[in-house]
C-alpha cells in the first residue's frame, strides 16, 4: 500500500468525508480496484466506520472490488444504441474478446463493461476505450476495431 | 485579472466584441462528444496548422466550440458570421476550405449539407430545415462561444442579467420574473422553479437555516445528452444561472452534481468556475456587491437513481444513494438538512435570460395560459436529444407545443433507409413509447403524461418497423432492475419480476396471462415505491401494452417476433439476390455460411448465432430475416 499517493489524494479533499465517493474514486483510477487494505485505511483516516466506504464500493458502478484490466472497454447500451443494435456491438466484442460482460481477459490487458448512456447517442452505436469515443460502430467494425487494438498492443 | 464590477462588464464585452471582429471570419470546429468521436481535435489541429502555414492568423480565428447540434453529420465547422455550415469533414478537407472559400472567397460546395429531397447544397446553416424550425433560449450561444473563455460570454451579453439584478433590482425582482415566467422544471417532473423556490424561502424563514442551491447534472436518462451539451457548449450560462437563484432565495453555496462519465463537461466546468472566480463572479463580493456565493463540483459515481433528489443528496454527503421517503421536502430539508433548491441544467440555463428578457416575455412561448398558474400550460422551449432510427441525429431547441410530427419529421428529416416509422419514446425509463396516431399532439408537459408517456428530462428516440416494442419494453425492465437500489420492496423484487415475464416472451415462451400478470404487477409497484424509479418503472411496460398490444400477442400466441429482433424467434437465409460476392462468409464469426465465388451461399442453422453480420454486411439485400 503506498500511503504517499493515498495521502496526496486525501489531501486534495482537504480529508472532508463529504468527498469520499471522490476519493474512492480517484483510487479507483490509480489502482484499477479498490483493495480491502486501503479501504480500511481510509476509513481510519477519515473517521468514519468501514461499512459506509464499503457500502459506496458496492454501491456505484464506477468501483470494483478486483482489479480491472489495462484497458476498459466501454460499450454503451442507452436507449439510442440500444435501437441501433448495441445489444449485438456488445456480442461481437465479447467474442473478440473471449469473456463475457463485466469480466476481465487472463492476461489483465482488456475489462468489457456494458454502460448506459456516454453521452453521444447522436452518433451511436458507441464505444468507449480508454476514453477514447468510436462512434457509428457496427458490430462487424468493432470486432475489427478490437482485434486491432490487440494486434497493436502486442507489439 | 482585471475584476469584473457593475461598471466594466460593459467594456469588457464590447472589448471581446471588438477583438472577435478584428477577424475575416472565425472557424467555429464543434468539438462536442459526437464530433470528438470523429476525430474533431485533429481536425482543429490541423485546420489551425493550415492557417499558420499561410501565415493567416491575424485573419482568421480558429474557435473549438461545445456540440453544433447536429451530430449526425459530424465532425461539423461553421464559418462566422456568415454562417456557412461544413459537415463530415475529413483532414484532408482543411487545406481545401482555407484555399478555395477562405482565400478565394468561394465556398467548398461539395462539403456542405444537402436537401434531403432535391440533394442541392445548402450554404448557410439556418436554412437547413435542421435548424430553421428550432428556437434557442438555453442553446442559444451554442457554436458561437469558446467554452473555455469566460470572455466570449462576456461578449454574448454574458453576465449581464446578473448585473442587472444586483445592480439595480432584488432578490424578489428576481423570483418575480421566475414566477411570472412559469418555467417548470426540465429534469423531468416539470414542477415549477418559482413555486419550488418561494417555497424554500418560506422554509428559511420559518427554520433560520441558510439555503442552498443545487444543479442537477446526473444526467441518467439513457439516450440523452442535453445536459452534458449545455455545460460542454456554455458552463457560464448554468454558473449565472445558479449565481440569480442563490441570490433570489439568499443562497451563499452552490453545488453541482454531474455524473463522472462525462468528463469532458467536468473538465470544462471546472475551468469556468475557475475563471469566474478569478474575475470576481464567484467568491466573496460578487462585482463588488454584497451578494458573495461559490459553486463546488461533486462527481457521481454510476448510479442512475442518484438523479433522484433525495438519493442526491446523500451522494452529495458521501454515500450510497438510496433515496429516503419525502414526508419532508428538499426544500425545506434537503443537503444536510437544510433547505434546498434543486433544479436540472436546462433549468439553471433558461434563468439568465427569463431574468434579462422578462418572465412575460417566456411565458408569451410555448403553450397554455399560465398568467394565473404556472401547471396551466408549458412555457418557453425544451432541449430534446433526437436520436435512434432517424434521419437527422442531434441536439435540438423547439418552442413547448410543437408536434411530435414537426420534430420527427420536419426537424428531424425522417426515417432513414426508406423505413416506416413505429414509435417514439420519451421519458427515459420512467417514460413511454408513443404510436404515429398521436404524431400530431402538441409536446409538452401534460399532454405527454396523458398519453402515457412523459416529457422527462428530453431524450426522444425514434424507432421504425426493425424495432420490437417488447423487446425495448424488456430493455428497460432490464436497466431499471440493475438500479433499483434494492430499498424497497416493490421495486427491487417488481423489476425482477417484470423482467422475467417479459424475457420470457422475447425468448417465445410467454404464456397466456402473462399480460395480466405483466399489469397486475405494474399496479403494485405503482402504488407501493418509495421512489419515483419504481412507481414509473412500469409505464414502458403499460404504454407499450397500450399502443402495440398486438406485438405481444404475436409473440405469445404465435411465437414471432413482428419487429423480427428477438433471437429466439427469427431465423437468417440467403436469398437469391446473392450473387455470392463472399462477403458475408468472411465475416461469419461463426463460419456458419458457405458457398462457392460467384454461387449462392448458405447459412447453416446448427452454426447461426444469429449476430446478424451479415445482413450488415451484404449490399444485395440478399439476407432474410424471418
Ligand atoms: C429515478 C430518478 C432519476 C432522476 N434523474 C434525474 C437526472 O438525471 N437529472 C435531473 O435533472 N433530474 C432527475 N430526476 C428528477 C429530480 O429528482 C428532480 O426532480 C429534478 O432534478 C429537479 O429539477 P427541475 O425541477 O429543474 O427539473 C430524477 C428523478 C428520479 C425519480
Ligand atoms: S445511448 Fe449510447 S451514447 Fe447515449
Ligand atoms: S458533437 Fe458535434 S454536433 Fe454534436
Amino acid at each position: 500500500m503506498d500511503v504517499a499517493k493515498i495521502d496526496t489524494i486525501l489531501r486534495k479533499y482537504n480529508g472532508d468525508s463529504d468527498f469520499l465517493i471522490e476519493i474512492l474514486q480517484d483510487v479507483q483510477a490509480e489502482w484499477r480496484y479498490l483493495p480491502v487494505d486501503l479501504m480500511r485505511h481510509l476509513a481510519d483516516e477519515l473517521g468514519v466506520p468501514l461499512a459506509r466506504v464499503s457500502h459506496i464500493a458496492t454501491f456505484y458502478k464506477a468501483f470494483s472490488l478486483e482489479p480491472r484490466g489495462e484497458h476498459e472497454i466501454q460499450v454503451c447500451m442507452g436507449t439510442a444504441c440500444h435501437v441501433k443494435g448495441a445489444s449485438r456491438v456488445l456480442d461481437a466484442m465479447s467474442r473478440e474478446l473471449g469473456i463475457g460482460e463485466g469480466q476481465t481477459t487472463a492476461d489483465k490487458q482488456y475489462t468489457l463493461e456494458a454502460v448506459r448512456c456516454v453521452g453521444a447517442c447522436g452518433v451511436a452505436p458507441v464505444v468507449v476505450i480508454d476514453d477514447e469515443y468510436h462512434g457509428d460502430l457496427m458490430p462487424d467494425a468493432s470486432a475489427k476495431l478490437i482485434a486491432r487494438h490487440m494486434k497493436e498492443g502486442a507489439k | 485579472m482585471t475584476q469584473i464590477n457593475f461598471s466594466n462588464l460593459g467594456a469588457a464585452a464590447t472589448a471581446e466584441q471588438k477583438r472577435l471582429a478584428g477577424y475575416k471570419a472565425m472557424l467555429m470546429v464543434c468539438t462536442g462528444t459526437g464530433c470528438v468521436s470523429a476525430k474533431a481535435f485533429s481536425l482543429l489541429d490541423n485546420l489551425k496548422e493550415e492557417i499558420s502555414k499561410r501565415d493567416l492568423d491575424k485573419d482568421f480565428l480558429v474557435v473549438g466550440t461545445g456540440c453544433n447540434g447536429f451530430c449526425g453529420q459530424g465532425p461539423i465547422l461553421v464559418v462566422q458570421p456568415e454562417g456557412v455550415f461544413y459537415q463530415r469533414l475529413k483532414k484532408t478537407d482543411m487545406a481545401r476550405i482555407v484555399e478555395e472559400h477562405l482565400i478565394g472567397g468561394k465556398p467548398v460546395e461539395d462539403l456542405m449539407h444537402r436537401d434531403l429531397s432535391s440533394n442541392k447544397p445548402i450554404h448557410k446553416m439556418d436554412d437547413i430545415p435542421f435548424f430553421s424550425k428550432q428556437k434557442l433560449i438555453a442553446l442559444r450561444n451554442k457554436g458561437l462561444v469558446d467554452p473555455e473563455n469566460i470572455d466570449s460570454y462576456f461578449a454574448r451579453n454574458g453576465y449581464m442579467a446578473l448585473k442587472e439584478a444586483l445592480e439595480k433590482g432584488s432578490p424578489k425582482s428576481v423570483l418575480d420574473e421566475v414566477k411570472t415566467s412559469a418555467l417548470r422544471g426540465r429534469g423531468g417532473g416539470g414542477f415549477p422553479a418559482g413555486v419550488k423556490w418561494a417555497s424554500c424561502m418560506a422554509a428559511v424563514e420559518k427554520t433560520g437555516k441558510e439555503p442552498v442551491v443545487v444543479c442537477n447534472a446526473d444526467e441518467g436518462d439513457p439516450g440523452a445528452f442535453m445536459d452534458r451539451s449545455i455545460i460542454e457548449t456554455d458552463p457560464h450560462t448554468v454558473l449565472e444561472g445558479m449565481c440569480l437563484g442563490a441570490y433570489a432565495i439568499g443562497a451563499k453555496e452552490g453545488f453541482v452534481y454531474i455524473r463522472k462519465e462525462y468528463p469532458l463537461a467536468v473538465t470544462r466546468l471546472e475551468k469556468a468556475i475557475s475563471q469566474a472566480r478569478d474575475r470576481g463572479l464567484l467568491g466573496d463580493g460578487i462585482m463588488g456587491s454584497d451578494f458573495s456565493f461559490d459553486i463546488i463540483i461533486h462527481r457521481g459515481a454510476g448510479a442512475f437513481v442518484c438523479g433522484e433528489s433525495t438519493a442526491l443528496m446523500a451522494s452529495m454527503e458521501g454515500r450510497a444513494g438510496e433515496p429516503s421517503p419525502k414526508y419532508i421536502h428538499n426544500v425545506e430539508s434537503g443537503y444536510k438538512d437544510r433547505p434546498t433548491v434543486l433544479n436540472n441544467v436546462e433549468t439553471w440555463a433558461n434563468i439568465p435570460v427569463i431574468v434579462d428578457k422578462g418572465g412575460k416575455w417566456f411565458a408569451a412561448i410555448g403553450t397554455g395560459d399560465v398568467s394565473k398558474d404556472p401547471w396551466g400550460g408549458s412555457s418557453g422551449t425544451k432541449v430534446f436529444s433526437l436520436v435512434g432510427n432517424i434521419n437527422n441525429t442531434g441536439l435540438v431547441e423547439v418552442p413547448m407545443g410543437i408536434t411530435m410530427r414537426e420534430i420527427i419529421f420536419d426537424v428531424g428529416g425522417g426515417i432513414p433507409d426508406g423505413r416506416e416509422f413505429k414509435a417514439v419514446q420519451t421519458g427515459g425509463p420512467s417514460g413511454g413509447c408513443l404510436p404515429a396516431s398521436l404524431l400530431d399532439e402538441p409536446v409538452d408537459f401534460d399532454t405527454l403524461t396523458r398519453a402515457g408517456s412523459m416529457m422527462g428530462s428530453g431524450g426522444m428516440i425514434v424507432m421504425d418497423d426493425h424495432t420490437c416494442m417488447v423487446d425495448v419494453a424488456k430493455y428497460f425492465m432490464e436497466f431499471l432492475k440493475d438500479e433499483s437500489c434494492g430499498k424497497c420492496n416493490p421495486c427491487r423484487e417488481g423489476t425482477v419480476t417484470l423482467y422475467g415475464i417479459l424475457d420470457r416472451i422475447t425468448s417465445g415462451k410467454g404464456v397466456k396471462g402473462d399480460i395480466d400478470e405483466l399489469e397486475r404487477i405494474s399496479r403494485v409497484m405503482e402504488a407501493g415505491s418509495l421512489c419515483q424509479l419504481g412507481a414509473t418503472a412500469c409505464n414502458p411496460v403499460l404504454s407499450t401494452l397500450r399502443y402495440f398490444r398486438e406485438e405481444y400477442d404475436a409473440h405469445i400466441d404465435e411465437k414471432r417476433c413482428p419487429g423480427k429482433v428477438c433471437k429466439d424467434l427469427i431465423t437468417f437465409t440467403i436469398n437469391d439476390e446473392c450473387n455470392g460476392c463472399m462477403v458475408c462468409a468472411k465475416r461469419c464469426p461463426t463460419n456458419a455460411i458457405s458457398g462457392e465465388k460467384k454461387a449462392k451461399h448458405t447459412i447453416d442453422q446448427k452454426e447461426c448465432i444469429k449476430c446478424g453480420i451479415c445482413n450488415d454486411v451484404c449490399k444485395y439485400d440478399a439476407v432474410n430475416v424471418e
